[in-house]
């Protein structure tokens, strides 16, 4: 063993697969509608208003929300097309910053969602994000565009949502801004 | 035990925060590459992997015939924001108290 501590360095994102995984007190059903219907997607994490068709080449769309409005920015951010949809246990779909044009230009990213129930009414929720030759989305979704620290992406999405789902609120509407 | 408690133990041996680390750098790893920069028995960093899977740090994805490990920070972050965060909560307030206080003398 060279070391045992922990590395800053800057992790190699860009050229690999992320997977990140959160158990949540909730049924696969609930977990499916909370990634799935613009009720709940407006509930947690960046709170887009998505917009799928749930069928093999259907189209996927995330809608500014208010906040994001009042910022200036309206209409599709993210985009893409539904791959596979086994509701509550799998959405296979491919997704794309496209409010940003360097990021549009990367092309498609390749997102699964995997939902498992487990014991005592405690369901598996598995993001495997496929960002292979997509470095630009791959810093995002890793969290570090928000700068270090204040973290973003995935990791802040999931934990965000296993709060809406276990407490009834997020995290972000929690937040008290001074 | 509870997840935070595997969180902890995982987390408290200094070969397991080598392989986060290593993970870290560069995600989506066979055994066979992590066991290459450690000086332990393949059994031996198959052990310490099976105790990370369990507390959630890492994740294993079948690719072909390859096992692939995956870092999953999520676990880190639950431990942070919801018993971590607790503590250093006090601090945060006290800052901001004494930012008010010092515009108000200002003002």
């Amino acid at each position: 063993m060279t070391s045992t501590m922990m590395s800053n360095a800057a992790p190699d994102i860009g050229t690999t697969t992320q997977v990140y995984r959160v158990f949540i007190k909730a049924t696969p059903q609930k977990i499916w509608d909370a990634i799935t219907k613009p009720e709940w997607t407006q509930k947690f994490g960046y709170g887009l208003r998505d917009e799928f068709e749930l069928r093999p080449g259907g189209k996927y769309r995330g809608y500014a929300n208010e906040g994001m409005k009042a910022m200036g920015m309206d209409g599709v951010i993210v985009d893409g097309e539904v791959i596979e949809a086994d509701p509550p246990r799998k959405l296979v779909m491919t997704w794309r910053m496209a409010i940003d044009p360097s990021m549009a230009a990367e092309g498609f990213t390749r997102l699964t969602y995997e939902i498992e129930e487990g014991r005592g009414g405690v369901s598996r929720l598995s993001v495997i994000h496929d960002l292979a030759g997509r470095p630009g989305h791959a810093a995002m979704v890793a969290g570090d565009k928000q700068g270090p620290g204040t973290g973003g992406g995935w990791i802040w999405i999931l934990d965000d949502l296993k709060s809406l789902l276990e407490t009834g609120s997020s995290l972000a509407q929690n937040v008290e801004w001074k | 035990m509870t997840d935070d408690d595997r969180v902890f133990k995982a987390l408290a041996d200094p070969t397991r925060r080598f392989l986060l680390d290593r993970l870290f750098a560069r995600d989506g790893r066979t055994l066979t590459e992590l066991e290459s920069e450690l000086e332990m028995t393949r059994f031996g960093v198959m052990k310490h992997l099976r105790l990370l899977e369990e507390a959630g740090l890492v994740v294993t994805r079948r690719q072909g015939r390859e096992k692939l490990h995956y870092l999953n920070p999520v676990p880190i972050r639950l431990v942070h924001d919801r018993w971590i965060d607790k503590f250093t909560e006090r601090r945060v307030s006290a800052l901001t108290d004494l930012k008010r206080q010092l515009e108000e003398e200002s003002a």
